[in-house]
Order: structure tokens, then C-alpha cells, then sequence
């Protein structure tokens, strides 16, 4: 018989008799975990996307500076996509009644049938009245005006404009349109939407106009990225093509907050899967010692046993990646039918990577978890027939360690992909594995003075503790990592999302006020004040160009990538700032502090130094007001755009520069029921452009509760791993517990009093794991808030007595409950098993 | 069991040692467990182990068996020098030449009795192997209990079923580790009848360790053992 047949077989027979449940169980939860993850996160990422494109009004925009080669658009729409286009430029905008004086430099934008693609208009029928989504775009003959606009031309909807030779009504007060975010802040003018049929009446577009071309594609994400491709290599200069990656920082960053949930809940999923899959090979090899001893009594080789293991870990990852992988498809699908309305779900394009990730991550955990224990079972030595008591054989731990870190490290790098984090991660593990052996073994030590206080069973129960020793201080550290991942998914998800949440509170200012003259500051504040009993925060404002990097000039620079070069070619906002903002985090160098009047320094957000290839100690030549000043970058810093605050790339230090020309930005909020006051406010302070956030903040709010949605999902992924974690912890010393009880029971012990040791046993088990669990919650809980998510983490003092009650009662009552056959059953069928 | 092979008969010699012992490490420093033990023993032939606990019989029968290797000396067991192999060529030998009772029957819980006994026939890659077990248990008298699982069988019949299993492959010499050791008189004897009659109709060489005086007296030979050392 050959050793494959031989495993068939055996393997057959172990599953007939459940000998490798908990096993199987451990590596197909990881599996379905995967792969509903994989198609989840997938999915959700495709969802959260979406949400950008309404940003961009399309998932794809190209801008130029002149009009477009048009086959661009029919090429579009011949392969399928939705096109459209827009072009926007200022002009002089008088009103039609000469009794009116006024007249504002206006931003035109003129948009085509279709626009936009991705998102939504919102309109009201009066300044500031209720804003409803529109229904296409202005008829031909309208336009639909920014509530700025009306206020600095004192107009009202229905009143007459003129541009140019052609007079327009305004039918609608234009509330939010895509783009307004990314492009507003440099859009000084207020706007007026118009069709772009009228434009050619206009008669204001020459040849040599200065005016802003865009075209729009939305369609399937391959298309979109193969025409991406073609626009890209077609387009000529000045030409620049976004996607959705480009869309506004506020969307970006709460996207990236979203995945780092999501990659976190599946990498403790992994490690949970991965600790159990080790617990669970540990018991299997420990009971078929003495079948391979038996076995090689009777002529089987070492390699015949190594071969036939091999053999059956082959077998088992199969099995278990077509289960897991099955049961992931499925999960996801559940999915779908729990919340179609509230989720963005297209179907997954391939199964068969699903399938190669199932494969892998079964094939990973074996090979990395149960491999090293069932090798072991190649040495098992023959004369254990008639020796029982031989211990089992040694394995070499730095091989059996060497294997599952390396895989696990491997694992957690496919998950993350990024270096840093990996090694963070293996620190991070490490520690909190080796500072939860050393309390689990202060813990189990400090039981020893407790046995004598109570009666028999207690003395039973707590007496087995210390004399498993080790056994039960890894027992102790499963219990925690299990309880513990129960109270991060109980207590500290909601404290975290709830911080994040935070981050965008109710009350958060819904308005940015742009171009305040700072001679209007006292009447502003006095309205505000009397108005809505708050001032708002005004921070400087200029702009300004980037026009040397160390010393050289940005048209001989060369840049590392594309993005810095479309950074320095635009005009920036800038501030200058005494105090660092809240929003903000320094990453290196040093901030200035709040009281500095020294030379002139600058700060610069991380990625756009990354963008320009700087970083502290070089020097930016910048162009402000036609002045030009050579600046040392000393600190860069991270944003949180998600919070929706003013926030700017390129900060400078005060002094120097606060006598350039400049206006100031400020942050309002503004109640629902209150919003017409700003009809007031518009017409007080005419120069002044409010924009309204709304609609980016319940975007970002949308973004978060759906990843709120989709971390839960998976987060029950990872509890399952958690009650396997359990589970195998139990049945680690299950066979011990059931001879010692048979023994117990035929020494004369009655049922209640085994069953009361045994529970005795498992609560102060769950006790002492429940309070590991608990600091280990709150350390997590805290380095994941502040270090992964960037959120303020408040200790949530209720984790202690929840541990401690948690894992008393749910390790105490599982323990018992999966224990309680040693109680039930009769003595002499378990005696007679050995 | 029919169609047995041709094997040595009458006074060939099946098992042979010279000067064999074995020593271990303890806290103390070395201790002697089996010293100079030299012996013997013909194809067909039975031989009890005796002596009392302790006295290095389980230690003999392993190095016999090839289950453990000598510290000092040699082990031929069917003209096969098991002391200058490694633990893979002694498994062949075992395949090959040796069949086992253990005093705590040693049954794979997972396999049902038919299981167990096709299970060194499986091993050997020997075909039929399922019609040549259930011959076996017919043998022992367990016909009709080959689909059951040890936990569904008593002791006596649990140790029955060792016997067919090991029995089953015909060998040339049989161990037994106190057969009777965990059985009720009444199995006990049924067992040694068993044993005795099987061996009898194979004729196969009987070594058996056991602290029973009357079941070491139906041997042919009796090997006394104290504190590691033949005394008879």
C-alpha cells in the first residue's frame, strides 16, 4: 500500500471519527474569511469609489486649456461610455435691469446633456431654501446662479442677467455641484451654470480666451481604465486627465481610514485562524503518538509516516480552500441580500481569484501551523507501545517558530504590503505575546496562595491550574487573545468608529467663508455673533506659486512623478499660522509653536513633499503677490482632510509674510433652520463666497458609516476565529480532564462535585485570561487609535469588570459545558478508551 | 492461515543476542537496565520473560523487537543483525518477520475491528487484504463483530482482536507484552488459548513477557530476569 492510499484512507477514518474537526473548522473559517474579505473589501472599495466619482462628476475628466480633439467623446461613446462635456471661464455678468447697478466678475460654467455623470446638482427654488436634486441641467435661455452671485448683484430666481450680448434668466439657485470642492478654493468668482448650447451667443469666447475645457466618462472600471490609458498617451500639453484616485483629499482620506479597518479586521482574522490551526495539529499529532508508534511497530518507515502526513496536509488544504472559499462566496452574497439598498454592490468580474487566494491562504496556514506539529510525528519513537508514558517527541521550536512567524509574517505582508507596517506589526505581536506569557504565568502562580481558601472543588479546580503549568498559561494567553478580540469588537470598535465619527460631529462648520477682506472682520463677527451667538475661526489666506525646489528653478526640476509637476504648475493656497492646527499631525521636523516671530519657515504636507521629492532641511522658492522668497522646509505634517476644515498643504510661519496681500478663509456652522441667514449675509458682505459643505459631508459621513457597515461584517469573521480560538484552547487538555474526572468518579467523587472543580477550574481560567484581555483591549485599542487611525481614543473604564465578567462566564460556561461529558458519561468507557 | 510461507523449523535459530545491555541516564549518573543478557531462541519455540517489576523484561522484549536500540551488544532476529540498522531498516525487519500483542491492545480508536486487522496488511502492501482479515477475526472467533469499534468491544475481545492482527501477516515471531495483563480470568485464559493454539497451527516463535507463573508454564522455555540480568 502506498503511503498516498494509506492517507486517504486514514484521513477518511480520522474525519469519520471528528479527529480533525476543530482543525478543518480553524482553516476553512480563515479561508471563507479571506475570500469573503477579498470580495468584500473589493467591493466596497468599487462602492466607496463610486462615491469619489460623484466628487468628479464622472469616474474620469480630462481638462484642458483649449478645446478638446471631439473624437475623444465619440471614441467614449462607441466603446460603450458615457460621455459629456463642460467648459468654465469668467466673465463679466451685469444684471438685465438698468436700475441695478451692480455687477460681478463671474465664473461661468457651461455644462452639456448628460452632466454630470457621476453625483448631482442640488438646486433650491429661493436663496438658501430647501435643496432639492435637479432634474438635467439649466434649459437654454437660464442659468442657475451660486447664492453668492445673487447676493453680490442683490438678485433674486426669476430676475434677468446678461453676458455678454444674450440676457438669461435665473431659474434656480445653484446649491452644490460636483467639483466644487476640489476646484472651488481657487475659483475666487462666484458661479453661474449655464447650458453650453447658449455659450456661442455669448460671443465672449474668442480664440485666445482663457478658458477651462473638461470632458467627462463614466462607465465600467476596465473600460474606464483602458480609455484612461489611451486619453493619456493621445492627449497633448496642458492636458491633464484625473480619475477617481484624484478626487478630493476629504473622500481620500476617509477611504484610507475605511481600509485600514478593513485590513486590520482580516489580518486578526489570520492570526486568530493561524493560533487555533497551531492548537488544533498540537492535539491531533499528541493523540495519534501512539497510532504511529503503532505503525512503525509494525513495519511503517519514517518516510512512509512522513509521506502519508504530507500527503494528508495536501488533501486538507484542498478540502478546506473549495469549502472555505464556497462558504466566503456565500458570506459575501449574504451580504448582498442583508443591504442591498445601502450598498453599492456589483458582482465580483472572476471567481477564480477568489478560489487562488482560498488556496494559498489554506495552503499558508498549514504548511506555516500544522505542518511543523504533524512532522513531529515522523519521530515518534516505536517503543511507545510499550512505553505510553514516553514523552512525545522534541520539536525544534526554532523550526516550528521559525516556520509560523515566517508565514505569518508573509501572510500579514500579502495583506498590508508595506514593509514598515509588517515589521511594526511582528514588534507590536511579539511583545504583546511575550507580556501575555509573562502575566499568564504571574497569574497562574499567584493562584497557588487561593487553594486553601474554599472547599474541595475549588481546591480541585485551582490546584489543576498550576499543576498544568504551562499548558495552562497558554490556555490563559488563547482564552485572552480570543476574549480580547471580543471586547476590541464589542467595546473599542464603537469607541474607535465613534471617534471617527467624531471627527465629522454634527455641529462641525458646514460653510467656508472665502475672500474676507480683514477690514470686514469686526461686522462680520458682530453678525455672527448676534445672529447665531458664534464667531467663526478666520485664518489667512493667499495664494501664490511654487517656482524653485533647492534652488532650482520648477521648469529644470526634475520631479519624481507627474504629481508634483501639476502641483508647482497651478497656483497654492497658502496660510501662516502661529499654532499647528488640531486636524493636523507633525511626521518630522518641528512646528514653529504658536508664539514664534523668527525667519520665515515652511511647512508642508507629507505626501505633496513627497510629490515634489523634498523633505525637511530643503528649500522652497515661492512667488506670493509677486514677491518672491526662498523659504527652508522644517516640518512636514499629515492632514485630516475628513475633518473638513480649512486645512492647506503649505503653511508658513507668521512675520514675515502677514503684510502681503491677503484675505482670510473662516469655517462657520451654521444650523439647517438657520440657513437663511446667510441669505442675509451674503447681501451684507458682498465680496465674501460661502461655500456650502453639506454635500461633502454627508459624503464623508456616507463613506464612514458604510465602512462602519462593512468592518462590523467582517468583524464577525474575526469573532468566529476568536470562538475557534476558544474551542481549540478547550479541547487541548479535553482528553486529560476526562480520564482524571472517570478517575475521579471512580474514586468515589459524586457528579456535582467533578462538575464543580471543572467549573472552578475554567472561570478562574477565564478570570485570569478576562483581565489579560482587558489590558491587552485597551493597549490595542489605544496604538490602533492613535497610531493607525490618527483618532483621539478616549480609555473606556468599563473594559475591566467586562473582561473579568466576560471571560469568567463565557470561558467558565463553554469550558464546562464542552467538558461536561467527562461528568456524564460512565468512568469505564472513558478509562477504557486509554 | 494457510498458504504460509516456507520458514526456518524446528532448532534454526529466529532470535539471537550477545552480551546485550542498556543503559540510562538519570539524575544519579548511569543506570544499568539490562547487563550482558546472551540467548537464544529456535523457530517454533515459546518463551516467557519472568521476573519481577523492574527487572528489565519490557527493556529485553524492546530491544528483541527492535523497538529500541542496545547500548551495548547485538540483536539478530531472522538472520538480520538489528543493532547495525537504522530505525527504518529494524521497521522492515518488524514488517517483514514480527507480529505484537500489547498488554493495552493498542487498537487505533478511529478503525473498526476489521480496520485494525487489515491495517499491517495495508501496511505491507499485501492484496486482499480485507478478505485475509476477516479470516483472521473468524479465527479468534469475531466474526461477527468485524464492523465494530474498539470502544464497542470488551477487553477480551479487544485482545482478540490484536491477536488476529497480528497473527494476520503470518510472522515468524510473535511478541507479547503481558497478553492477559489487563483481562478477567476468563478472558485471560481464553486469550492464552488463543495464543497458544494460533502459534501451535502457524508455527511461529511465541516471546511473551508476563508476571503470570501458570501462563509462563505452558511455554517452552521460561528466561528469568533480575535487576537486569538472566538469572535462569
Amino acid at each position: 500500500m502506498t503511503s498516498w492510499s494509506f492517507a486517504v484512507k486514514s484521513l477518511l477514518r480520522d474525519l469519520r471519527a471528528g479527529e480533525l474537526s476543530v482543525l478543518l473548522i480553524a482553516i476553512i473559517i480563515a479561508v471563507t474569511a479571506m475570500t469573503a474579505v477579498g470580495f468584500f473589501t473589493d467591493r466596497v472599495g468599487r462602492a466607496i469609489k463610486q462615491q469619489a466619482g460623484s466628487v468628479l462628476a464622472g469616474d474620469l475628466v480630462l481638462r484642458a486649456p483649449a478645446p478638446p480633439d471631439p473624437s475623444f467623446i465619440d471614441e467614449a461613446r462607441r466603446l460603450g461610455l458615457d460621455a459629456t462635456e463642460a467648459m468654465s471661464f469668467l466673465t463679466m455678468v451685469l444684471p438685465a435691469d438698468v436700475d441695478n447697478e451692480s455687477n460681478a466678475l463671474t465664473q461661468i460654467t457651461a455644462v452639456g446633456e448628460g452632466y454630470p455623470l457621476r453625483g448631482e446638482l442640488l438646486v433650491a427654488a429661493a436663496m438658501f431654501g430647501e435643496s432639492e436634486r435637479a432634474a438635467g441641467i439649466p434649459e437654454r435661455g437660464t442659468g442657475w446662479a451660486e447664492p453668492g452671485l445673487l447676493g453680490r448683484m442683490n438678485l433674486d430666481v426669476g430676475d434677468r442677467v446678461r453676458i455678454g450680448t444674450v440676457e438669461l434668466t435665473i431659474a434656480r439657485v445653484l446649491e452644490y455641484q460636483p467639483n466644487q470642492i476640489s476646484g472651488g478654493m481657487s475659483a475666487m468668482a462666484p458661479g453661474l451654470l449655464v447650458n453650453l448650447a447658449d455659450v456661442p451667443s455669448f460671443g465672449v469666447i474668442r480664440p485666445g480666451s482663457r478658458a477651462t475645457y473638461r470632458e467627462f466618462f463614466a462607465g465600467p472600471e476596465a473600460d474606464i481604465a483602458t480609455f484612461r490609458q489611451r486619453l493619456e498617451s493621445a492627449a497633448g500639453d496642458g492636458i491633464r486627465v484625473s480619475g477617481l484616485e484624484d478626487a478630493g483629499e476629504q473622500i481620500n482620506s476617509a477611504i484610507d481610514r475605511a481600509q485600514r479597518f478593513l485590513t486590520l479586521a482580516s489580518l486578526v482574522t489570520v492570526i486568530l485562524a493561524a493560533v487555533a490551526t497551531a492548537m488544533a495539529a498540537r492535539r491531533y499529532a499528541l493523540r495519534h503518538l501512539d497510532t504511529i508508534a503503532l505503525l512503525k511497530s509494525i513495519g511503517a518507515t519514517q518516510s512512509f509516516v512522513q509521506n502519508s502526513t504530507l500527503s494528508q496536509l495536501l488533501l486538507v488544504i484542498i478540502g478546506t480552500a473549495s469549502i472555505g472559499s464556497a462558504l466566503g462566496f456565500v458570506a459575501q452574497q449574504g451580504l448582498v441580500l442583508l443591504a442591498p439598498a445601502t450598498l453599492y454592490i456589483e458582482l465580483p468580474p472572476t471567481s477564480w481569484t477568489a478560489g487562488t487566494l482560498g488556496l494559498l491562504t489554506a495552503a499558508t496556514i498549514t504548511v506555516g501551523f500544522a505542518l511543523p506539529h504533524l512532522l513531529m510525528l515522523k519521530d515518534t519513537a516505536p517503543i511507545r507501545v510499550l512505553r505510553h508514558d514516553m514523552p512525545p517527541p522534541k520539536l525544534s521550536s526554532g523550526v516550528t517558530y521559525g516556520i509560523a512567524i515566517g508565514t505569518l509574517l508573509l501572510m500579514i505582508y500579502s495583506i498590508v504590503r508595506d514593509l514598515k507596517l509588517v515589521a511594526y506589526i511582528a514588534v507590536g505581536v511579539g511583545t504583546v505575546a511575550l507580556l501575555s506569557y509573562a502575566a499568564g504565568w504571574l497569574l497562574v502562580r499567584s493562584l497557588t496562595r487561593f487553594r486553601g481558601a474554599a472547599g474541595v472543588a475549588w481546591r480541585y479546580g485551582l490546584a489543576n491550574i498550576s499543576r498544568r503549568g504551562t499548558e495552562s498559561i497558554v490556555q490563559i494567553v488563547a482564552f485572552a487573545l480570543s476574549l480580547n478580540v471580543l471586547l476590541l469588537l464589542t467595546v473599542v470598535r464603537g469607541d474607535i468608529l465613534q471617534a471617527w465619527q467624531a471627527t465629522l460631529p454634527e455641529d462641525a462648520p458646514n460653510y467656508f467663508l472665502i475672500n474676507v477682506d480683514p477690514e470686514q472682520w469686526p461686522d462680520m463677527r458682530a453678525f455672527f455673533e448676534t445672529e447665531l451667538g458664534a464667531s467663526p475661526e478666520f485664518l489667512p489666506f493667499m495664494r501664490g506659486k511654487i517656482i524653485r525646489i533647492g534652488g532650482t528653478p520648477v521648469d529644470d526640476y526634475v520631479f519624481p512623478g507627474d504629481g508634483g509637476k501639476f502641483f508647482v504648475r497651478q497656483e497654492s493656497n497658502f496660510t501662516w499660522q502661529g499654532a499647528l492646527p488640531e486636524t493636523n499631525r507633525i511626521t518630522a521636523g518641528k512646528w514653529w509653536g504658536a508664539d514664534y516671530t523668527g525667519a520665515l519657515q515652511a511647512s508642508l504636507d507629507e505626501r505633496v513633499a513627497g510629490r515634489l521629492g523634498i523633505g525637511v532641511g530643503d528649500t522652497l522658492g515661492l512667488n506670493i503677490g509677486g514677491e518672491e522668497f526662498d523659504v527652508p522646509v522644517t516640518s512636514l505634517r499629515t492632514i485630516e482632510w475628513d475633518s473638513l476644515r480649512p486645512n492647506f498643504y503649505l503653511m508658513l510661519s507668521p512675520g514675515e509674510v502677514e503684510d502681503l496681500p491677503q484675505t482670510y478663509v473662516a469655517a462657520v456652522y451654521v444650523p439647517r433652520d438657520r440657513r437663511l441667514v446667510l441669505n442675509q449675509f451674503v447681501r451684507a458682505f458682498p465680496g465674501v463666497t460661502v461655500f456650502d459643505l453639506d454635500v461633502i459631508m454627508s459624503q464623508v459621513r456616507m463613506v464612514i458609516d458604510r465602512a462602519s457597515l462593512s468592518v462590523q461584517y467582517v468583524f464577525l469573521f474575526t469573532l468566529l476565529s476568536g470562538v475557534i480560538v476558544l474551542l481549540a484552547a478547550i479541547q487541548a487538555t479535553r482528553d486529560e480532564r476526562r480520564f482524571e474526572s472517570a478517575l475521579l468518579h471512580t474514586l468515589g467523587a459524586g457528579r456535582r462535585k467533578i462538575l464543580q472543580g471543572i467549573a472552578v477550574e475554567f472561570t478562574a481560567l477565564g478570570c485570569l485570561a478576562g483581565t489579560l484581555a482587558a489590558f491587552g483591549a485597551t493597549a490595542i485599542g489605544y496604538v490602533m487609535a492613535e497610531q493607525v487611525f490618527e483618532l483621539d481614543y478616549t480609555l473606556n473604564p468599563w473594559l475591566w469588570p467586562l473582561g473579568l465578567v466576560l471571560g469568567s462566564v463565557i470561558v467558565g460556561a463553554t469550558g464546562t459545558w464542552a467538558t461536561r461529558k467527562a461528568v456524564t458519561e460512565p468512568p469505564v468507557a472513558v478509562l477504557r478508551e486509554v | 492461515m494457510n498458504n504460509r510461507p516456507e520458514r526456518n523449523t524446528g532448532n534454526n535459530t529466529v532470535l539471537r543476542t550477545r552480551n546485550l545491555g542498556k543503559q540510562v541516564s538519570s539524575p544519579e549518573g548511569p543506570l544499568t537496565i539490562l547487563d550482558d543478557v546472551s540467548l537464544e531462541i529456535g523457530a517454533g519455540e515459546t518463551v516467557a520473560l519472568i521476573g519481577p517489576s523492574g527487572a528489565g523484561k519490557t527493556t529485553l522484549l524492546a530491544l528483541l523487537a527492535g523497538l529500541d536500540r542496545p547500548t551495548i551488544g547485538d540483536v539478530q532476529l531472522c538472520g538480520e543483525d538489528l543493532t547495525a540498522m537504522d530505525e527504518d531498516g529494524r521497521a522492515r525487519v518488524r514488517g517483514r518477520h514480527v507480529g505484537f500483542v500489547f498488554q493495552s491492545f493498542h487498537l487505533v480508536s478511529s478503525l473498526t475491528a476489521l480496520e485494525n486487522v487489515m491495517l499491517p496488511l495495508e501496511l505491507a502492501g499485501a492484496a486482499g487484504a480485507a478478505a485475509r482479515a476477516r479470516e483472521a477475526l473468524d479465527s479468534v472467533g469475531l466474526e461477527r463483530r468485524t464492523t465494530h469499534y474498539p470502544k464497542q468491544l470488551s477487553g477480551g475481545e479487544k485482545q482478540r482482536v490484536a491477536i488476529a492482527r497480528a497473527f494476520v501477516t503470518r510472522p515468524s515471531i510473535l511478541f507479547a507484552d503481558e497478553p492477559t495483563g489487563n483481562l478477567d480470568a476468563a478472558s485471560g485464559d481464553r486469550v492464552a488459548d488463543l495464543l497458544f493454539n494460533l502459534n501451535e497451527q502457524s508455527d511461529t516463535t511465541l516471546v511473551l513477557v508476563t508476571h503470570d507463573r501458570e501462563l509462563a508454564g505452558r511455554c517452552d522455555r521460561i528466561i528469568e530476569l533480575e535487576a537486569g540480568r538472566m538469572v535462569s
